[in-house]
């Protein structure tokens, strides 16, 4: 493990057009770390996480720095757009809230774990549907399931198969927007028991997006809450969540976590 | 300065320099996709409208030009473009491979050898072999350039997985020069390995999506496959009945109402030219009867 911080970013800022998106958010992430982006409806979550993971470009604030696999430290935006898109289907991942975004819905399973694994060159049919039916197991989907089409997979299967097809080239960082979003609850346990494992068996640092607290608290080490487009509060999950220092923390903390 | 108005190959002689541009360009940039002002042709656009343009655009008062649809030179498709350009140019027509300069070609490449001096002119009903995963053009269009191609491959993914080896048996993906995907058109993917190191230049025409792209002469064409599921010509394991070619693509032809079925060659010319040489059927008795 490497001291230095995987991923650092400055003063990001985000219009549209006059309307604030996101303003001045900074962090920096370290190995294997998992942070939640908490906050109301509006408040800039999905703004800011799209900044992190270059889809979209900031307004202002440029500094968006990432520690490579080899150690050497890249700008993200003086990289080259071949380099940069490579970076996102290799050493990141990125789930989406709604999981037709994520996956191709008329591909098959097996098809959607292994577009990756085309995508840097694997040429092997046997070697990559053996590794898909291994990640499909591993997110709980049966290996009967491998032809199907997400068509006809629960909300939950989705998620987890957008999953499976994200973290199949062991990625170092995964962004994840409301990954339990729109789920049953009994559901949304399953897969966060999901996340909560994988993410600690492959040391794989996160930022996730969530509206909910108990999310948050059960996932990650560090927290920033958001309002109105602004990082008002952060700092480790427990403190933020069991000492809330602001007035709009403390109103989140105690509708949302009952005593 | 205006350049002279003349009707030769219907073009007038502003498009055809736009046109031959677009070819110029698809040249340079082997199996490229050059974008270009398709025009009005007085025919449908399922006939071939992309590849008559670029016959018009390269077509001289000494060429001679064939007209092949699937393989033959006598369906409606294939009489009435070589009829059009007999009216508007007054070029000699011919249905024999070897005689003529230009060939334009629908679903078919011919089974003679073809030499330098020859232009083969495809028409192409959809040019981009990506469209089936991805229908967004931004998307794609920056997948060729950055050459993020993993995704032909989910395609032949798919084949796989569903048919147990690669099913994709006409327009079957290839790489040109190492570089572009391209759609070869829907030719059988039996044609494919014709495609590479060809001495003639080929030329593909898209009509309805104002595309033109080629392969120049002698490029190294590969078509996409899997280590352990490569690449495989297809033709059924039979011969032609008419001149027993063992070599050629063949058509099953039904012969009566019996479901009594034939295979023939599917490139009329190399079968007339065959017999013409004296090589004739094998025997009247190996008509197997329909299944079923
Ligand atoms: N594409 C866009 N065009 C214009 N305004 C936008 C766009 N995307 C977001 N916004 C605005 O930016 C602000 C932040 O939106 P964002 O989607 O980042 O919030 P969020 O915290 O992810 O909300 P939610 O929890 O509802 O997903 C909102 O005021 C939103 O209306
Ligand atoms: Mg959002
Ligand atoms: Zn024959």
């Amino acid at each position: 493990m490497n001291d230095e911080p995987l991923l650092i970013a400055e003063g990001l800022t985000k219009y549209y057009g006059r309307r604030l998106g996101c303003r001045d958010a900074s962090l920096e992430l370290y190995e294997g770390e998992v942070m939640a982006v908490v906050g109301e409806s509006g408040s800039g979550k999905t703004t800011l996480l799209q900044m992190l993971s270059t889809q979209i470009e900031p307004s202002a604030g440029r500094v968006l720095l990432y520690r490579m696999r080899d150690g050497s430290v890249q700008d993200l935006w003086t990289m080259s757009e071949p380099a940069r898109r490579f970076l996102l289907r290799t050493d990141w991942g990125y789930v989406h809230q709604d999981p037709q975004l994520g996956l191709r819905m008329g591909v098959s399973a097996g098809g959607n774990v292994g577009e990756r694994l085309m995508a840097v060159g694997q040429r092997h049919y046997g070697d990559i549907r053996a590794t898909a039916a291994d990640w499909l197991s591993r997110v709980e989907i049966p290996r009967s399931r491998i032809d199907n089409t997400p068509r006809t997979y629960s909300g939950g299967m989705r998620q987890r198969l957008q999953i499976a097809r994200n973290l199949v080239t062991a990625p170092r960082l995964i962004f994840m927007d409301e990954p339990t979003g729109g789920l049953d609850v009994s559901v949304q346990a399953r897969l966060l028991d999901l996340l909560r494992r994988i993410v600690a068996e492959m040391r794989i640092a996160a930022i996730i997006v969530t509206h909910d607290l108990a999310v948050a608290r059960l996932l990650s080490n560090r927290i920033m809450v958001m309002k109105d487009g602004q990082v008002i509060e952060a700092g480790l999950t427990d403190q933020v969540l069991d000492d809330p220092h602001q007035p709009y923390t403390q109103l989140l903390v105690s509708s949302i976590l009952p005593a | 300065m205006t350049a002279p108005v003349y009707n030769f190959a219907y073009l007038d002689e502003q498009t055809k320099r736009m046109i031959r541009r677009a070819i110029l360009k698809a040249i340079a940039i082997p199996g490229y996709q050059v974008p270009f002002a398709s025009r009005e042709m007085p025919m449908p656009y399922g006939w071939g409208t992309g590849g008559v343009q670029v016959t018009a655009a390269i077509l001289g008062p000494q060429d001679v030009l064939k007209v092949i649809d699937q393989g033959s030179d006598d369906t409606t498709n294939a009489v009435s473009i070589r009829k059009f350009f007999t009216r508007t140019a007054g070029v000699r027509t011919t249905t024999a491979t070897l005689e003529a300069t230009v060939i334009q070609t629908r679903h078919r490449v011919p089974e003679a050898a073809l030499s330098a001096d020859q232009v083969l002119v495809y028409q192409v009903p959809i040019p981009e072999p990506l469209r089936f995963l991805e229908p967004r053009e931004t998307e794609t269009r920056r997948m060729h350039a950055l050459s993020e191609y993993g995704l032909m491959h989910v395609k032949l993914y798919e084949d796989i997985a569903r048919h147990g080896h690669i099913a994709t048996a006409y327009a079957y993906p290839v790489q040109v020069a190492s570089r572009y995907v391209m759609d070869p058109s829907p030719i059988p993917k039996f044609d494919n390995p014709k495609l590479s190191n060809c001495p003639a230049l080929q030329l593909f025409g898209a009509g309805r999506e104002k595309r033109i792209y080629a392969i120049p002469p002698y490029t190294r064409v590969t078509s996409l496959d899997f280590d352990d599921h490569p690449f495989e010509p297809y033709r059924h394991d039979a011969s032609c009945e008419l001149c027993a070619a063992t070599d050629s693509y063949l058509d099953e032809v039904i012969t009566d109402d019996q479901g009594n079925r034939m295979f023939v060659c599917s490139d009329t010319d190399y079968c007339e030219h065959r017999r013409a040489l004296g090589h004739g059927p094998i025997a009247a008795t190996q008509k197997e009867p329909a299944d079923g």
